[in-house]
């Protein structure tokens, strides 16, 4: 059951710098995110929650202990198997980073240009589908500067599960975003993940989003140091704003 | 039923539609995984597309980075341009003789310049049953008055016997009967103007005798020949033996500059060649056509600083094309580092982006190349009507001045990619 887990990561440290000035950020880390599982990462800044998810990502390279992402060990990972390992990924920034210069279904199709089992027109459609699912159906044919804040982020969402990752990365989603759209960017984000089955594993310092999470893991100082339930029962019925996007 | 089978097409794990999780979405994990497809596709093409999108967002990006390489295409054409110019106008009176072999001094280094040898050389080749023909040709460069101002220039003046049949310059025909009276000399059409307007003067002249100041001599100009200024020479005449000794009285007529020689028809010039060496003293060299034209050319080539001038003018271009195109190339890596991040940590590997980068700097090259070459063309034809130069687009000069432009790109592109480096996914978070 445990080898299942999407992300399992036991005894993970990890410092900065060399020799004096080695400075370590994160010590001992055990953390395993379970299949559709939606956990938030808290922690004060510089407690290295940040440099767990680059770890997770396969974007950083490992110094020591273990970590299984989607069945791949990523201690000793070069960076050609890191870099395959992303592509199973689907990241979320802080900022939304679309191409400026392509519009909203373009840029949710490179996603899938790293697919070579598909067509143009078929990745088209599929990234077509993926704006619909976050509600930007009459806005494909824009590019990133005709949308708003929270459009652009609801664009990254579709971008981040085109792909069909196995895993959703999430850093501080909703920092850039008013109130209002973080909240639908991330629900949004927590429906599409959970009808698919995605884990997500999300940084945030917004205390209005944690009503989203199965559980939130508190970080400080390089070491877990909480791990409550969250809000949300994933049996439960889905909440308002869910509801509403699927009408 | 229908339900069933229409879903998968649309999209197929539609699962908001229908609140389940999709048990596709599992398999559908490891797009890695799966080999096959159009492979080149996917490592050129969409990495191009990409460039090309990125490109065409940035208008005015675009035409400054396109002008760049304009400027650079034009440069190196102009510069390649004037070089073959020279060695082919440098080379154009010997281009024109018509003879197998040549007997010339062995210190000749040009032919603008030329060693004498003895005139005797001429008539021992003789000895060959192969050679029908020994032409001595003498050349000099001779003080000429133009006829409308009076300002003089040096004209270089070439003497040979006009039957002989071994020049074959256009109009030599029609004068070569008047030539054999004294004082007379046919002037080239294409010398430069500064001769003065013979031609005109000739028109208007309307058959009376057209004299002009040569070499202290007062000689007629009884018609024009077709041969083309060099380098060398900004100038030609010709006339024959006799009245080139006239005109030159200094020379010794024992002395010739250069011997043409027409071999029997079927005779095999590099036997004959062989066989001349053997029998000529060592104070002659025997050339074959071909020969000739590539010393005068090497000469040009390798004995003056104009080959190598117009070879740093070609460098100096492409140097600065590069130069802008990497500044536009740089510029959009450093604009867009965020998203090349983003791109990275999406999946794309180092290579990919190193394929876009390529891709947009082979897509300046061949962008800027086609008008850089239209351009270039039509500067060929200006400034050869100003120079009196041979200026021309030659196929091959093309296919060369693009294969420099596209490796001007490549090296440009070369060096904006160490920018990528900067690109770091894992500083994004």
């Amino acid at each position: 059951m445990r080898d299942q887990a999407p992300v399992l990561l036991r005894g993970v440290s990890y410092a900065y710098g060399e020799g004096e000035l080695r400075r370590p950020v994160l010590r001992a880390v055990d953390l395993t995110v379970g299949p559709g599982e939606i956990v938030l990462l808290t922690g004060p800044s510089g407690s290295g929650k940040t440099t767990l998810l680059t770890l997770i990502g396969a974007l950083r390279a490992m110094q020591e202990g273990s970590a299984a992402v989607l069945g791949r060990e990523l201690m000793g990972a070069d960076e050609a198997a890191r870099v395959a390992l992303r592509r199973r990924i689907g990241f979320i920034f802080q900022h939304h980073n679309l191409l400026g210069f392509l519009t909203a279904r373009q840029n949710v199709a490179m996603a899938l240009e790293l697919d070579p089992a598909l067509r143009e027109r078929e990745r088209l459609a599929r990234a077509g589908a993926m704006l619909e699912a976050v509600g930007l159906g009459a806005h494909a044919d824009r590019v990133p500067a005709q949308l708003s804040g929270g459009q652009r982020q609801r664009v990254a969402v579709a971008r981040a599960l085109a792909g069909s990752p196995g895993l959703v990365l999430a850093d501080e989603p909703t920092a850039a975003l008013d109130r209002a759209s973080g909240g639908e960017v991330v629900r949004l984000l927590r429906d599409l993940a959970r009808s698919r089955g995605v884990p997500i594993l999300m940084v945030t310092h917004d205390p209005r989003i944690l009503d989203i999470a199965d559980r939130v893991v508190a970080l400080e100082d390089g070491r877990i140091v909480a791990a409550h339930a969250g809000a949300a029962d994933r049996g439960g019925p889905p909440p308002l704003s869910a509801a509403a996007a699927r009408g | 039923m229908n339900e069933i089978a229409a879903a998968p097409k649309l999209l197929p794990w539609a699962p908001e539609r229908t609140g389940e999780v999709p048990p596709a979405a599992a398999g559908g994990l490891a797009p890695d995984g799966r080999g096959g497809g159009p492979g080149w596709t996917r490592s050129l093409a969409l990495p191009l597309r990409l460039a090309w999108r990125q490109l065409r967002a940035e208008r005015a990006r675009l035409f400054s980075a396109l002008a760049g390489v304009m400027f650079a295409c034009v440069l190196v054409f102009m510069q390649l341009g004037f070089r073959a110019a020279l060695f082919e106008s440098a080379t154009s009176l010997l281009s024109a003789m018509r003879a197998e072999l040549f007997l010339m001094h062995p210190l000749t280094t040009a032919s603008f310049r030329p060693e004498p040898l003895p005139r005797a050389r001429a008539f021992q080749t003789l000895a060959l049953p192969e050679v029908a023909q020994a032409v001595p040709v003498y050349m000099a460069q001779v003080s000429w008055r133009n006829p409308e101002t009076g300002a003089r220039r040096m004209i270089q003046l070439v003497g040979f016997d006009m039957e002989a049949g071994a020049m074959r310059f256009p109009g030599l025909e029609a004068v070569a009967e008047a030539l054999k009276r004294p004082d007379t000399v046919a002037f080239d059409l294409r010398s430069r103007p500064e001769f003065g307007d013979i031609p005109g003067l000739l028109a208007r002249a309307g058959g009376a005798p057209l004299k002009v100041e040569a070499g202290n001599r007062e000689v007629e100009v009884v018609g024009l020949v077709e041969i083309g200024a060099s380098f060398g020479a900004d100038g030609n005449m010709i006339a024959n033996e006799v009245n080139f000794r006239r005109l030159v009285p200094q020379r010794r007529a024992s002395n010739t500059d250069l011997v043409a020689l027409r071999l029997v028809p079927g005779a095999d010039p590099r036997a004959v060649q062989a066989r001349l060496r053997e029998i000529l003293p060592r104070d002659v060299a025997v050339l074959t056509h071909e020969e000739l034209v590539a010393h005068e050319r090497r000469y040009w080539e390798e004995a003056t600083p104009i080959g190598f001038i117009f070879g740093f003018g070609s460098a100096m271009g492409l140097i600065v094309g590069m130069v802008i195109v990497y500044q536009i190339l740089f510029s959009d890596i450093a604009a867009h580092l965020r998203e090349y991040a983003t791109l990275k940590a999406m999946g794309y590997s180092d290579g990919y982006l190193v394929r876009v980068v390529m891709g947009a700097a082979l897509i300046l090259a061949g962008l800027g190349f086609v008008p850089g070459a239209a351009l270039s063309a039509a500067l060929y034809g200006l400034v050869g009507e100003a120079t009196y130069l041979p200026l021309g687009m030659t196929p091959g000069r093309a296919v060369l001045v693009f294969g420099l432009i596209f490796a001007m790109c490549a090296a440009a592109g070369l060096l904006a990619v160490r920018k990528l480096r900067d690109a770091n996914p894992a500083d994004m978070f």
